[in-house]
């Protein structure tokens, strides 16, 4: 039964996973691009995460938060370079 | 290291000393002391002439390479005799020649007497040496220093082209001459001509596969260096050079050479019916076009050039007759036709080198070598004439001139080879005395033009640049003393006949002595018979040739056109080929390395029968990576056919990450690890490069559909799939893996395998890519800040 809802889970998740690819190659604007890309990579750490207990180890723990890490620092970057042009400013004095 | 030696390099070694004298002593022209080298070098060879006459011969060896069998070995026997004394002999005369000559304040002296003295030590070296790869070595430096004499004086464009083209001919001869030497060695087994003789005289090497080829390859490497037909068309180009260079290598040693090495390997190579036909046929060749277009010639150095060329063919005409006489065994022919090549390969040297000492001498007095130009100097240059008209007399063949004694020597040996009746000798053979007859007539009718156009006729003073006189004695001493031998030695050919030639022709071919008697009078002998017709034929022609040479305009000079042709082509055909397939486009550059990749993987795939599907190593296939691999394979398409750039640049990152997930299902959580942080850092790269790009170029735009593009893409996929499917269908030894697993805790302490394998076992491997990651940044740092002009180009 356990097994079946990991599975059933992981399902669905690749399911949602194929609507934000959709998402990403579709997508009419940038920034829908880079809302679906960012749940690409929550979907990343759900299905990381299942399939550790799926296959019963711990060695994919960093993984996890990594992604998250990642994650957030993509899309903090995609936003501040939607935003102002660049992502790292040289001047330090005029922002 | 025996005198033998030292005498080869002497030479070499005192070129080190030239370059003192003449800045030190910048008074005394630099000719002077070189002059005593050769006068040594010749009291030397003459010296050992007891010994070569009683057919011995003086051998030394050094060890040099020896475990490839190079040994500087040196044997001075008849043959090696003969050219020490013409190279050092002449070498003497020519020097002192060349004092009067150039001019020591407006000539670069230490130039030329230090390419003059490699030559002269390198043309000792060809002569005397036993081993034949040493005796390419100095054949070579032969060809280098006569590039350098050639083009003396570099400012003239004729001169750098004389010598771009002899170095071409000679050098392609030379290379031709290696190829033999090394097939020789691969048929005897040893690089020593002694040795090589030896053992072809126990087994015969004329049924060896090879045999053929190396002959081939010897004899381009003779007849270029000869200026034999058709690879003559350098030796009037080399006429450009000094006279004293002209006089010494373009007439009596340099391009003797060739004619060396036939005489020295006709034993190896005599047996062959092949050697004497492609040697006889190719002098007599040589001969024939030789002396026809030598009448042509208005300029007296490109006359006697092509004399020089046509004399050369006569003696190696007899130098294959004399090896079909060893090869019918039939001794008198031989005998006659060696005896003959020998005794003109001296004669011809002395009034040849006296000749172009005349032109020289013309020259220098008059300021031209332009027959038409010339005339009625007689009585002005009373013994320049002198010396021309005996020099002109003896090559024409006139008695009682050494030329004489010769040229009715080659009649009698032209007129010998009808009594072989091989080889179609005794049908066909009839021509040889023909064309040869025929080319002695023009030899006369040469011989008179360049001696009576010179010298009789009008004097023409207002198309002289200066006022002519008679040369200064010092420049008349050296041709003085050549004509003289050719005098003493028509009048007393007994003085050569024992003493040098016997035992040259000896050591050709081996033998006994053989009692050279040289007569002028034979009796009425066929032979004299057409020594009258030359002269009386060559009298008609040349009185009429005012009449008859029209026929030259209308024979065009075909082998230049052919030379110069073949260069100016190969040159565009190479330009137009390169330019055709380096265009310049890497995406052509691409399209050759792929389908090359395709084309031999395949190639080799399928002819090795490498194919193979094996599926009983195969794991089943999970949900997990069905459901990835879709995700894949759907983002790397969505690249391909994405409209913006900023797509494919998040599609890639898309692809980046999914492939992590795959290290994660396959269970390789480090990799995982380090895949999501360098997608993310390789997408933020992208970006950046992205957001530099000009602003036209990021306007959306779908990649341009190409369909050799396609096909190759679509190739190179499909091969490295069949490769990877075969590779994993044959598996022929088990993993070393299972090492890992039992040692990662107990040898290095460690639980993560992946980590203890990168920087325990086979931690170089991780230094060096920590190597290339520090070179990455600092060649990034390097090119962000270090813009040498750079910014320069950018503010335009």
């Amino acid at each position: 039964m356990f097994s079946f809802v990991l599975h059933a889970s992981l399902v669905l998740i690749a399911l949602s996973m194929i609507g934000f690819i959709y998402r990403v190659i579709k997508g009419p604007s940038t920034p829908d691009r880079v809302v679906a890309l960012d749940a690409i990579g929550i979907n990343l750490v759900a299905i990381t995460s299942i399939l550790s207990i799926l296959l019963k180890t711990t060695a994919f723990l960093e993984v996890i938060l990594l992604i998250g890490i990642l994650a957030f620092i993509g899309t903090v970057a995609f936003s501040k370079y939607l935003e102002k042009g660049v992502v790292v400013e040289h001047d330090r004095n005029n922002h | 290291m025996s005198i033998l030696h030292w005498a080869v390099l002497a030479p070499f070694i005192y070129t080190l000393l030239i370059p003192i004298t003449y800045k030190l002593l910048k008074r005394v022209h630099t000719g002077w002391f070189v002059l005593p080298l050769p006068i040594l070098l010749f009291v030397y060879f003459s010296s050992n002439i007891g010994t070569t006459s009683s057919l011995q011969a003086k051998i030394a060896s050094i060890p040099w390479i020896p475990s490839l069998g190079i040994d500087f070995a040196v044997k001075l026997d008849g043959l090696g005799m003969l050219f020490s004394l013409l190279i050092a002999g002449i070498g003497s005369l020519v020097i002192l020649y060349s004092i009067y000559y150039l001019d020591k304040d407006k000539e670069k002296l230490n130039q030329f007497y230090v390419y003059l003295l490699f030559f002269m030590g390198a043309m000792l070296g060809v002569v005397l040496c036993d081993n034949l790869i040493v005796l390419y070595m100095f054949w070579e430096i032969t060809s280098i220093s006569s590039f350098l004499l050639i083009g003396f004086w570099n400012n003239r464009s004729n001169s750098r082209y004389g010598a771009i083209k002899s170095m071409v001919i000679t050098v392609f001869g030379g290379l031709s001459l290696l190829a033999g030497i090394v097939l020789l060695y691969l048929m005897t087994g040893s690089f020593n001509i002694s040795e090589i003789i030896t053992s072809v005289q126990q087994n015969s090497i004329i049924s060896h596969p090879l045999f053929m080829l190396g002959m081939i390859c010897i004899l381009l490497g003779a007849f270029t260096k000869s200026a034999q037909f058709p690879f003559h068309i350098w030796l009037p180009d080399a006429m450009e050079a000094p006279t004293p260079v002209s006089s010494y290598l373009h007439s009596a040693t340099m391009v003797k050479a060739g004619i060396y090495l036939i005489a020295r390997l006709s034993p190896v190579f005599a047996v062959s019916g092949y050697w004497l036909w492609i040697v006889s046929l190719i002098g007599i060749i040589t001969l024939l076009y030789g002396s026809f277009l030598a009448v042509k010639q208005v300029d007296l150095k490109g006359l006697l050039a092509y004399s020089t060329i046509s004399q050369l063919g006569m003696i190696m005409s007899l130098l294959g007759i004399g090896a079909a006489g060893v090869h019918y065994d039939n001794e008198s022919i031989y005998y006659i036709a060696t005896a003959a090549a020998v005794f003109h390969l001296v004669n011809h040297a002395t009034f040849k080198g006296s000749l172009f000492m005349m032109a020289g001498i013309v020259d220098h007095e008059t300021g031209t070598r332009d027959i038409r130009r010339l005339g009625g100097l007689m009585k002005i240059m009373p013994i320049t004439f002198a010396i021309a008209l005996i020099g002109s007399l003896s090559m024409a063949g006139i008695p009682p001139l050494n030329g004489f004694l010769s040229k009715e020597m080659f009649f009698a040996s032209m007129l010998n080879i009808r009594d072989f009746n091989m080889f179609h000798l005794d049908t066909w053979g009839v021509l040889l005395p023909i064309i040869a007859w025929v080319g002695s007539i023009f030899t006369f009718v040469y011989s008179m033009i360049l001696v009576f156009k010179t010298f009789t006729g009008k004097y023409q003073p207002e198309k002289l640049s200066t006022k002519p006189h008679e040369a200064p004695m010092g420049m008349l001493i050296s041709p003085i003393i050549l004509v003289s031998l050719v005098v003493i030695f028509g009048l007393f050919p007994g003085v050569l006949s024992n003493t040098i030639l016997s035992p040259a022709i000896t050591s050709i071919y081996g033998g006994g002595v053989y009692d050279l008697h040289i007569y002028h009078w034979h009796g009425f002998q066929p032979e004299l018979f057409m020594t009258i017709g030359v002269i009386v034929f060559g009298t008609i022609l040349y009185l009429s040739v005012t009449k008859w040479s029209v026929i030259y305009q209308a024979i065009p000079v075909v082998w230049n056109r052919i030379y110069d042709w073949l260069f100016g082509e190969t040159e565009n055909t190479f330009n137009k080929l390169t330019n055709k397939y380096m265009t310049g486009s890497l995406r052509t550059y691409l399209i050759y390395i792929f389908s090359f990749f395709t084309l031999i993987l395949s190639y080799t795939l399928f002819t090795k029968d490498g194919f193979k599907i094996d599926t009983s190593l195969l794991a089943p296939i999970g949900g997990y990576e069905a459901v990835l691999s879709l995700v894949l394979v759907i983002s790397t398409i969505a690249i391909l056919f994405s409209k913006s750039r900023l797509t494919s640049i998040i599609l890639l990152g898309a692809v980046g990450y999914t492939v992590s997930l795959f290290y994660v299902v396959f269970r390789a959580p480090d990799l995982a690890l380090t895949q999501l942080v360098i997608e993310t850092v390789s997408v933020a790269l992208f970006l950046l490069c992205f957001y530099h790009l000009p602003r036209n170029a990021r306007k959306k735009e779908s990649i341009p559909f190409k369909l050799s593009n396609a096909v190759i893409s679509v190739l190179v996929g499909l091969v490295v799939m069949l490769i990877a499917i075969a590779s994993y269908s044959t598996k022929l030894f088990d993993s070393i893996s299972p090492y890992y697993v039992d040692n990662t805790y107990i040898k290095a302490a460690g639980e993560n395998m992946v980590n203890v394998i990168l920087v325990d076992f086979r931690g170089f491997d991780t230094l060096f890519e920590i190597a290339v990651l520090a070179i990455a940044a600092i060649g990034i740092y390097s090119m962000i800040t270090l813009r040498m002009g750079g910014k320069k180009n950018e503010n335009k």
